[in-house]
C-alpha cells in the first residue's frame, strides 16, 4: 500500500510571495522521513503541499511536480479531494470533531463521504483503526462518548486512527507531538514505528531528538533571511545528518549554533 | 468625619490647609448617604409645593447630585468631586432609561390581562360587535406568515452567510457584506411598500395576500439572518475544516457535515432571534396583508389577520362602544411582548443546550 | 519579499458536481440579496412614477408632489433629530455605566435588559406612548408653554392630549437607545487596556481615565452608532403613527396641537384607504424615505467600518 513520492523543482507560493523554492526530494515507501528546521522555514508549507492541503488557503498555489508512484498529484485532471484520500494528515493540535463520538470520529472519513458499509464491517474497521493507533484498550468501553473528552495524547491518537481508517498510502504528520506531554509523545513515537510497516510517513518536527529517534531519512529546511524563500538545504539518511552532515548550515543548526 | 456629613457643618468650615485637605477622603458610605440627604431635601421641596412623585424624583436626583458634589469638592478637592459628579450622572442616566421600560411593561400588563382569557384564544372577530371576540384568527395568521417568512429567509440568509464565510472572495464579497449591513437599516414600511409594488405590478393595486406580508418581512429578516449566522460560522475553528479536507472530504460535504453541525446551536439562536425581530412588525403587514374579521388560513388567497395589525385597528378604530376593542388591543399587545420574550428565552436555551458537548 | 511577475493561473481543477451545486447556490443567495436591494429601488420607482408625472392638482393636497412630501420629510427629520439629541447622551452614559461603573454581575443583567428594550415590538411602544407617556407629559407642556413660550419650540397653544412632536421624538429616543448604547458599549469595551491602566497609573480619577483613554478611542464608534439609530428613527412607523397626531404643515413648535406627520406614519395611516394616484403618491414618499435612510445608513457603516480599519481590532 505504501507509496513513494518524488518531488521535483517544487516552488510554493502564498499569492505572489514565494515561500519555498525548488525542492527536489524522493521520499521512500515504508519509512519515516523527518523534516527539521527553524520556525518559518517552510517545512509545514512543504508538507501541506504534498497532499494539496496548501491550496485550501486563498491565493496559495505551487509550481513543479509531486509524483506519487508515477502519478502527478498536480496534474490538471487530478482532483485534490482524491489526492487527500490517498495521503492522510495529522495536525499539530489534536482536532477531533466536537459533534461526534469517538466511534463516529474514527468512521468520519467514510461517513462524511457517504460510503455505504455494513454495520459489522464498520465496527471492524473502527476497532482495527483504534488498535492501529494503540487506543483501543483505552476507549473500547466508551466509544459513544464525545471525542473531545479524551486527554490530549489520546485525542491525537484518535486523530491518527481517524486518518488511517480511510486507508491512505501516505501519512503526513505536522508536529504531531508539539502539544503533548513526554509520555504521550513516547506513545505516538512508538506508534509511528509500528505504522511505518504499512505507510509512508513524513513528519515535521521541531524536536531533533525525535527526528533522530524515529526517522530513516531527514531533510533540513532553512531560509537565508527574512522574506527569503525557504529551501531544502540537505536531505540524507538520519544517521548521516546527525553525525556528519554535508552542509555547514545543517551542522550549525543541529549543534545549536545557528542564526 | 461624621460632622462633615452635615452640609451646614461643611459650609461652616472654611477652606483649610490645602495639603491637609487633599489627603482627606469621604468614607465609603458617605456618597450614598449624601445622595440620600439630597433626595430627602427634594422630597421636602416637592411637599412644600404640593406633593408629587415625579417632582420628588426630579428634585431629589438634582439635589442629591448637587449635595454630593459640593461636599466632595470641599472635602476631597475638585478632581475627585468631578469624578463623583460623573458617577452620579452616569448612574442617573441608567436609572432614567429604566423608567420607560418598567412603565411600559407595567402599562401593558395592567391593561392587557383584562382580556387574557380562553375566549381571546378561541374565537375570531367574525360577527362580533362590542363585548367578547378574540384574536384566534390573528394569532393563526401571525404564526402562518412568520413561518412562511422563516421558510423564505432562513435558506437564503444561511446560504448567503455560507457564501460570505466559506466561498466569498474579492469585490463581490465586500459588496454583499456592505449591502447586507445597509439592508438591515431599510425601514419596515419601505419593505412593505416594496412587496406591495412587486405584487401590484402583476395583480393590480387592490391585492392583499399573506404571502405579500411574508415577502415584505423576508426583506427585513434576511439581512439579520445573514449577519448573525456569518458571525456564528466564523467561530468554527479552521482546524476542523482542515481535518475534514485531509480525510478527502469535498468542501460541500465538509460544510454540510462538519461546519454546520458544529455551529448548529449558534445558528438556532441566530434564527430564533431573527424571528423575534420580525414577529412584531406591523407596518409592512398593514400595507400588504390588511385585516379581516374571519379566519383565513390560506396565505395565497386574500387578506389575513395578524396580531400586530389586529392590535393596531382595535386601538385606532374601536367602534362603539370603544372599551371592549381597546381591551382586546392591549391584550394583543401583551401577547406580542410575551411572544417576543418567549422567542428570546428559547434562543438562549438553544445556545445553552445544543452547544457541542465537551469534557467528561 | 520575493515576488514574481504575475505567473499564469494554474489550470482550474475539475470540480465535483456537489461542490458546483453547493457553491453555486451559496453564491446565488449572496447575489439574490443584491438583486432584492436593487428590486426594492426599482419597484418603488416604477410604482412612484405615476405620481411624479401626474398633474399637480391630482396629488392629495392639490399642490403637487413636492408640496405633499416636503412637510412629511420635515416631520420625519424633526422627530428623528429630537430622538437623536435625547438618546445619544443617555446611551453613551448607559454604555459607560455598564462597561466601567456597574459591578460585573449587574452589568451582564443590564446588558440583557437593554436587549429586551430592543426586542419589544414598535407597536407596543406606540401603545405605551399614547396611554402612559403622552398624558404624563401634558402638565409639562402646559408649564413649558407658560415659562418657555418665548422659544419657538414651546410656543403654544400646548396640546391637551400630549400627542405632539416632542412626545413622538421621546418615544423614538427610547426605541433607539438600545441600538446606540449597544454599539457604544462594544467600542468602549475595546478601548485598549494598556491606555486605561496607564491613565490610572498616572493618578487619574476614573472619569479622567475615561476622558483620556476611552472617549477618544470610542468617538467614531459612538457617531456610527448614533447614525444607525438615526436611520432606525427615520424609518420607524407604528410608534409615531400612534403617538403623533400629525396633520399640519411645517412648524418647529414641538408641543402644539398640529404637527407635521412623518413619511412612515403617514403611509401606514393613509395607505389602507388610498386608491389610484394617492397610492402612487404614498409610494413616492416611501421612495424618498428609502433614499434618506439608505444614505444615512451608508454613511454610518462607512464611519463604523473606517474605525474598524484603523483600530486593528480584527
Amino acid at each position: 500500500m505504501a507509496k513513494r513520492i518524488d518531488v521535483s523543482d517544487l516552488d510554493i507560493y502564498y499569492g505572489s510571495f514565494l515561500a519555498v523554492q525548488s525542492v527536489n526530494v524522493s521520499i521512500e515507501p515504508r519509512s519515516i522521513t523527518a523534516l527539521i528546521g527553524p520556525s518559518g522555514c517552510g517545512k509545514s508549507t512543504f508538507l501541506r503541499s504534498l497532499n494539496r492541503m496548501h491550496e485550501v488557503i486563498p491565493g496559495a498555489r505551487v509550481e513543479g511536480k509531486v509524483v506519487m508512484d508515477g502519478q502527478d498529484l498536480y496534474g490538471s485532471d487530478v482532483d485534490p479531494v482524491d489526492v487527500r484520500r490517498q495521503i492522510g494528515m495529522v495536525f499539530q493540535r489534536p482536532n477531533p470533531f466536537p459533534t461526534m463520538s469517538i466511534y463516529d470520529n474514527v468512521a468520519a472519513g467514510l461517513r462524511l463521504n457517504a460510503k455505504k458499509m455494513r454495520k459489522s464491517d464498520l465496527d471492524d474497521l473502527v476497532e482495527r483503526s483504534l488498535r492501529g493507533a494503540n487506543l483501543w484498550n483505552e476507549v473500547k468501553d466508551r466509544l459513544n462518548r464525545p471525542g473531545s473528552g479524551l486527554s490530549g495524547g489520546q485525542q491525537q491518537r484518535l486523530c491518527i486512527a481517524r486518518a488511517i481508517a480511510v486507508e491512505p498510502d501516505v501519512l503526513l504528520m505536522d508536529e504531531p507531538c508539539s502539544a503533548l506531554d513526554p509520555i504521550s509523545t513516547l506513545a505516538i513515537e512508538d506508534l509511528m514505528t509500528e505504522l511505518k510497516e504499512r505507510f509512508t510517513i513524513v513528519i515535521v518536527t521541531h524536536n531533533m531528538q525525535q527526528a533522530a529517534r524515529v526517522s530513516e531519512s531527514t531533510g533540513f529546511f532553512n531560509l537565508s533571511g527574512v522574506g527569503q524563500p525557504g529551501r531544502l538545504i540537505e536531505f540524507n539518511p538520519t544517521e548521516k545528518i546527525f553525525s556528519s552532515p554535508d552542509e555547514k548550515a545543517t551542522e550549525d543548526y543541529i549543534s545549536g549554533r545557528f542564526g | 468625619m461624621s460632622t462633615d456629613l452635615r452640609p451646614d457643618a461643611v459650609a461652616a468650615t472654611p477652606a483649610r490647609n490645602p495639603a491637609l485637605r487633599s489627603r482627606r477622603q469621604l468614607p465609603r458610605f458617605a456618597p450614598t448617604g449624601l445622595f440620600g440627604l439630597g433626595v430627602l431635601l427634594g422630597a421636602g421641596l416637592s411637599a412644600a409645593t404640593g406633593f408629587s412623585l415625579t417632582l420628588t424624583v426630579v428634585y431629589g436626583v438634582v439635589l442629591g447630585t448637587l449635595v454630593l458634589y459640593v461636599v466632595a469638592r470641599r472635602v476631597e478637592g475638585g478632581r475627585k468631586a468631578f469624578d463623583r459628579l460623573v458617577t452620579c450622572l452616569v448612574t442617573c442616566a441608567f436609572g432614567i432609561a429604566m423608567v420607560p421600560l418598567v412603565s411600559l411593561v407595567w402599562t401593558v400588563l395592567e391593561n392587557g390581562v383584562r382580556r387574557l382569557d380562553g375566549e381571546f384564544f378561541n374565537s375570531s372577530m367574525l360577527g362580533i360587535v362590542g363585548e367578547g371576540g378574540g384574536a384566534y384568527h390573528a394569532i393563526a395568521g401571525t404564526l402562518i406568515i412568520t413561518l412562511l417568512t422563516a421558510l423564505i429567509s432562513v435558506p437564503i440568509g444561511l446560504l448567503a452567510a455560507i457564501y460570505l464565510v466559506e466561498y466569498g472572495t474579492g469585490r463581490l464579497k465586500r459588496a454583499i457584506t456592505f449591502l447586507v449591513d445597509v439592508m438591515t437599516g431599510i425601514p419596515s414600511i419601505v419593505a412593505g411598500l416594496f412587496a406591495f409594488a412587486l405584487f401590484a405590478l402583476f395583480s393590480g393595486p387592490s391585492i392583499r395576500l399573506g404571502i405579500m406580508g411574508a415577502v415584505a418581512l423576508s426583506v427585513l429578516m434576511i439581512p439579520v439572518v445573514v449577519r448573525s449566522s456569518e458571525e456564528v460560522l466564523k467561530l468554527v475553528p479552521n482546524e476542523l475544516r482542515e481535518a475534514s479536507y485531509a480525510l478527502g472530504v469535498p468542501k460541500w460535504r465538509t460544510i454540510l457535515r462538519v461546519v454546520l453541525p458544529t455551529s448548529i446551536a449558534g445558528l438556532g439562536t441566530a434564527v430564533t432571534l431573527a424571528i423575534a425581530r420580525v414577529v412584531g412588525e406591523t407596518a409592512p403587514l398593514l400595507v400588504t396583508v390588511g385585516l379581516v374579521n374571519g379566519t383565513n388560513l390560506d396565505p395565497f388567497d386574500g387578506r389575513m389577520s395578524t396580531l400586530p395589525v389586529f392590535a393596531f385597528y382595535q386601538l385606532t378604530q374601536p367602534g362603539v362602544p370603544p372599551e371592549p376593542a381597546i381591551d382586546r388591543a392591549w391584550t394583543a399587545a401583551l401577547l406580542l411582548i410575551i411572544l417576543v420574550m418567549a422567542l428570546n428565552v428559547v434562543a438562549r436555551l438553544i445556545s445553552r443546550f445544543f452547544a457541542p458537548k465537551t469534557g467528561r | 519579499m520575493t515576488t514574481t511577475d504575475a505567473p499564469p493561473a494554474p489550470p482550474r481543477p475539475r470540480r465535483r458536481p456537489g461542490d458546483r451545486i453547493f457553491a453555486g447556490s451559496a453564491t446565488g443567495a449572496g447575489i439574490l440579496i443584491l438583486v432584492v436591494l436593487a428590486g426594492v429601488a426599482a419597484f418603488l420607482v416604477s410604482e412612484a412614477w405615476p405620481a411624479v408625472v401626474a398633474p399637480a392638482e391630482d396629488i392629495p393636497g392639490g399642490d403637487g408632489l413636492t408640496a405633499y412630501i416636503a412637510p412629511l420629510v420635515f416631520g420625519t427629520l424633526l422627530a428623528a433629530v429630537i430622538a437623536l439629541l435625547v438618546a445619544t447622551p443617555l446611551a453613551v452614559a448607559i454604555a459607560l455605566y455598564i462597561t466601567y461603573y456597574a459591578p460585573p454581575r449587574l452589568a451582564t443583567l443590564m446588558g440583557y435588559v437593554m436587549d429586551l428594550l430592543a426586542a419589544i415590538p414598535s407597536i407596543v411602544y406606540g401603545f405605551w406612548g399614547i396611554a402612559a407617556l403622552a398624558p404624563a407629559l401634558v402638565p409639562f407642556y402646559g408649564w413649558a408653554e407658560e415659562h418657555l413660550g418665548f422659544l419657538p419650540f414651546f410656543a403654544g397653544p400646548a396640546s391637551v392630549t400630549g400627542r405632539t412632536m416632542l412626545t413622538a421624538g421621546l418615544v423614538l429616543a427610547i426605541m433607539i437607545l438600545p441600538i446606540i448604547s449597544a454599539i457604544s458599549r462594544e467600542v468602549f469595551g475595546q478601548a485598549p487596556a494598556l491606555h486605561r491602566e496607564a491613565a490610572l497609573a498616572l493618578g487619574a480619577t476614573r472619569w479622567e481615565m475615561i476622558r483620556m483613554a476611552v472617549l477618544p478611542y470610542g468617538r467614531s464608534g459612538v457617531i456610527g452608532g448614533a447614525m444607525l439609530g438615526l436611520g432606525r428613527a427615520l424609518g420607524e412607523t407604528l410608534a409615531v403613527a400612534l403617538v403623533l397626531s400629525g396633520s399640519g404643515g411645517i412648524t418647529v413648535n414641538l408641543i402644539g396641537q398640529s404637527n407635521p406627520s412623518t413619511i412612515a406614519a403617514n403611509v401606514a395611516l393613509k395607505f389602507p384607504e388610498s386608491t389610484g394616484i394617492e397610492v402612487n403618491a404614498l409610494i413616492a414618499s416611501g421612495l424618498a424615505l428609502f433614499v434618506i435612510t439608505f444614505a444615512v445608513n451608508m454613511f454610518a457603516r462607512w464611519i463604523v467600518n473606517r474605525r474598524a480599519d484603523f483600530s486593528g481590532a480584527n
